[in-house]
């Protein structure tokens, strides 16, 4: 771990007022600068299409740069310092803002101050929007709308992720998680200019806000510069957390299958990671590389069973949600394999319970993990990713301790993860020809 | 290995060749952890049909991408699980023009690096193994075809060429996978898998005189004749048909409409009318132009919308595309601001900052070591590298890019491809 130490690269976390916070990582081997802001929110029907809305209304112009175009041209003038909306999910966490990846001054011709522009340029498109009559733009509003519906209806377009999204709906029909990330159609149809105008002052004023920083620059450089961009932020209110419900129980495995004009059906299947989530702090290092064991890396069983063994699918994999603690598998196969893909993709995971995890299976899993952790240092987009997800769980460690903690996972450990696995709903998308 | 150094980009090239015509690049990257290698054949899904021993072969549709699935078979182990087992993530690719072959890796660089080099330099097919591999890549054509972003592009690229090899798309169709034989394979691995028609690129804190004296004890074939490849008749401007549509399940018609981009045999000129054409794409409707801002505005376009040009071997496309109702619409209005474009005061702006963008994202590609070995690759098939882009794009003026937008959007060079929603109604 020794070379680790030299290459990692320390964070720095400042409150800069109650749930508001600036985690800074000063390195000089980039020649971007990288910088983004998220607005952390419960992820609820009633909200999820509004969050899911705002950043888009509040790039189309701010006070200063009333449209798309006068935004276009500051980009430009920034080097191609593009701001972009984002959206990430984590548990029932919905969180929302911004990223821009900009020039880094030591390269440029005329020696121009460019982090500070860009800073002020992100602080005002979020907290100083185009307004009418104090409102958010109310054409703005509805083009943006109209966009949100086309997304969250294209979703469709995507056979994989369609399906994942239909598992979701029917395994967590009580639960919180069900909300696809962008909301429905038809709660982003009723949004008003006035209700979005309510709603973002609430979001300003109300919610957890976390701002990142990964570049060159020196802390009282950046630091004086967020000061100042967000200065309008609304202060002395509350920005409570925000929590994801943890359920570890299911009954009988439920089983769900729908039609569609498709020529490759779509298994998507939900798991609930069980009592192992009970834990005062669950062993998510055991859960990493249970997953990369199971499904989730090319060496994995379903990869070289339900892939390379058997040749039914060209794309299996799994992944694990910590915060909501639940596993979901997924492979594209033919109409007529369903029950040898599925048969195989369970008697994979009673394999793992029968601890069948050869030393070469849980060592080349730790390896994945271990490289994907290092690489971690070479990239701000990855390093934002890991630190909000950190935050979001309450810890504070770095990359560097996750992957200490991986090495010391021992195949009991992975065992007693995959005992503790339940399948839930296994979900079926097929052509409307198959029959099963 | 001959060091180059970039002052302008504080970046050194390493440069080689083995005796056997294997050319490599090593750019260090010191300070970063991730280790990155590259290693390609100039052979990708276009090369199809070439000469051999004096006669024309034709090969089916998808055999380069079949033959990079089977390079991950060796007779004495997986190459997966050797390579996973060091922590090194590898991967491949096939592209209209050449077959990648990567790792990345934090630790044991040397050893993923001699792996790599030694499952690509050796086939190994059975008959067995191929049928197994028609199933999986059975499943991966299957899920192309139900993915309507890629039906869109296909279609275009069908209606545009007569006879150009991008017609068929790059992993083959379900009969074109069924004609292949381990034997096609070993004749392709030979013929296109020689040193000569290859390149090495890594990057990351390493050495290069190391990466180079691994490479002289892996790769130990002879240089190969280099083999001449058909890639259709003389195609002129116009399209081959102007219109393709198709139906599927997605909730709002998918269009792209396009055109092609004669070829030009000076690759520094050829490199220099691809970026002027990337301008010209951003300067007639890139999302700081006039026309994106209308049709944003209007509810015609969304954010789905983007233009700018694809290449492909000796040739290449201009493509606008995106997700609308009215697509025609879009094509139009298009066309319409194409034909009657001039150079103002407000384009010659706009022109100044779509290249400060330029080299602000040529800037941001220098902190990729996997861009940075894949646009060497790139640069190296094509005659032109990568650390010379700063000058090129410098010297592009407004008025190239103006011509290139005249030209490239003028509608009777134009194809559209639409996918329709099945339920309903068509495309207005």
């Amino acid at each position: 771990m020794a070379d680790m130490a030299a290459t990692n690269e320390a964070i720095k976390r400042c409150r800069l007022a109650p749930g508001v916070n600036l985690s800074l990582i000063r390195t000089g081997k980039f020649k971007t600068g990288y910088f983004s802001a998220f607005f952390l929110r419960e992820l609820n029907e009633a909200e999820a299409a509004q969050n899911a809305l705002i950043t888009s209304v509040l790039l189309r112009g701010s006070r200063t740069l009333p449209d798309m175009k006068a935004i276009a041209a500051r980009e430009g003038e920034l080097y191609g310092a593009k701001i972009n909306p984002v959206i990430r999910q984590l548990g029932e966490v919905q969180a929302f803002g911004l990223t821009v990846s900009f020039a880094d001054d030591r390269f440029l011709p005329g020696g121009e101050r460019l982090l500070e522009e860009v800073i002020a340029f992100a602080g005002e498109l979020l907290l100083d929007p185009a307004t009418r009559g104090g409102l958010l733009n109310s054409d703005y509003v509805a083009s943006e709308k109209a966009n949100l519906c086309d997304r969250i209806n294209s979703l469709v377009n995507n056979k994989g992720a369609y399906a994942q999204e239909r598992m979701k709906r029917h395994m967590f029909k009580n639960e919180k998680y069900s909300v696809y990330l962008l909301g429905s159609a038809e709660s982003a149809e009723r949004i008003t200019a006035q209700g979005l105008t309510r709603h973002y002052k609430r979001v300003l004023a109300e919610s957890r806000l976390e701002l990142f920083y990964c570049g060159s620059a020196e802390e009282e450089r950046i630091s004086a510069a967020v000061r100042k961009a967000f200065r309008t932020l609304p202060h002395g209110t509350e920005r409570p957390d925000v929590a994801t419900e943890l359920i570890t129980e299911c009954g009988e495995p439920k089983y769900v299958s729908e039609t569609m004009s498709v020529t490759q059906g779509n298994l998507a299947l939900g798991f609930r990671l069980g009592e192992v989530m009970r834990d005062k702090l669950p062993d998510y290092a055991a859960l990493a590389v249970f997953n990369a064991i199971y499904g989730g890396s090319i060496n994995s069983k379903l990869f070289l069973n339900v892939r390379e063994r058997l040749s039914l699918c060209y794309d299996v994999h799994s992944g694990i949600d910590r915060q909501k603690g639940v596993m979901t598998v997924s492979a594209g196969i033919d109409f007529s394999k369903y029950g040898q893909a599925l048969e195989t993709i369970l008697d994979m995971l009673e394999l793992c319970r029968k601890g069948d995890i050869s030393d070469e299976e849980l060592n080349t899993a730790k390896k994945v993990i271990l490289t994907d952790l290092k690489s971690a240092s070479d990239s701000a987009v990855y390093l934002d990713a890991f630190w909000l997800r950190q935050t979001v769980s309450g810890l504070d460690y770095g990359p560097e301790v996750f992957a200490a903690l991986v090495e010391e996972v021992t195949k009991e450990k992975v065992v007693r993860v995959a005992r503790s696995v339940r399948l839930d709903t296994v979900y079926f998308l097929k052509g409307e020809e198959a029959g099963v | 290995m001959k060091p180059r150094f970039y002052q302008k980009l504080d970046e050194t090239l390493f440069e080689g060749e083995l005796d056997n015509g294997l050319k490599i690049f090593v750019i260090p990257k010191k300070g970063f952890s991730m280790k990155y290698a590259f290693f390609a054949a100039r052979y990708g899904g276009c090369d199809r049909r070439f000469k051999l021993g004096g006669r024309w072969v034709d090969t089916p549709a998808g055999i380069a991408h079949f033959l990079e699935h089977k390079m991950f078979d060796m007779p004495d182990y997986n190459a997966f699980s050797v390579m996973t087992a060091r922590g090194a993530w590898p991967n491949a690719f096939t592209a209209y023009g050449m077959t990648g072959y990567l790792f990345s890796c934090t630790d044991a660089f040397d050893e993923c690096l001699r792996t790599m080099l030694d499952y690509v330099s050796t086939p190994y097919f059975t008959e067995e193994s191929v049928q197994k591999e028609q199933g999986i890549i059975g499943q991966e054509i299957r899920m192309n075809e139900n993915n309507p972003n890629r039906v869109v592009i296909q279609n275009l690229f069908k209606a545009l060429f007569k006879s150009h090899p991008a017609r068929e798309s790059i992993i083959g169709t379900m009969e074109s996978i069924s004609r292949i034989t381990a034997q096609t394979l070993y004749d392709c691995h030979r013929i296109f898998y020689s040193p000569s028609n290859m390149v090495l690129c890594c990057s990351g804190d390493i050495d290069p005189d190391r990466v180079a004296a691994i490479a002289q004890q892996e790769v130990a074939a002879p240089a190969g004749e280099a083999p001449e490849r058909d890639y259709g008749q003389e195609e002129g401007p116009l399209p081959d048909r102007v219109r393709i549509e198709a139906s599927m399940e997605v909730a709002q018609p998918l269009f792209a409409c396009g055109s092609k981009v004669s070829f030009l045999e000076d690759p520094r000129e050829w490199t220099k009318l691809l970026f002027a054409a990337g301008l010209g794409c951003e300067l007639l409707a890139g999302e700081a132009s006039s026309l994106y801002a209308d049709m944003y505005s209007s509810g015609l376009i969304n954010k789905t919308f983007g233009i700018g040009t694809m290449s492909l071997p000796r040739s290449a496309v201009a493509i606008a595309n995106g997700r609308c109702a009215e697509p025609m619409r879009v094509v139009e209005r298009l066309s319409e601001a194409a034909e009657r474009f001039e150079i103002g005061p407000e384009e010659e702006a706009l022109f100044i900052r779509l290249k400060k963008t330029a080299i602000g994202n040529f800037l941001a590609g220098l902190d990729s070591v996997e861009n940075l070995c894949h646009t060497h690759a790139e640069g190296y098939f094509n005659g032109c590298l990568p650390f010379e882009y700063l000058d090129i794009i410098n010297e592009i003026k407004a008025e190239d890019a103006a011509a290139f937008i005249r030209s490239a959007f003028a509608l009777p060079k134009l194809s559209v491809s639409i996918v329709n929603p099945l339920s309903g109604r068509p495309a207005v």
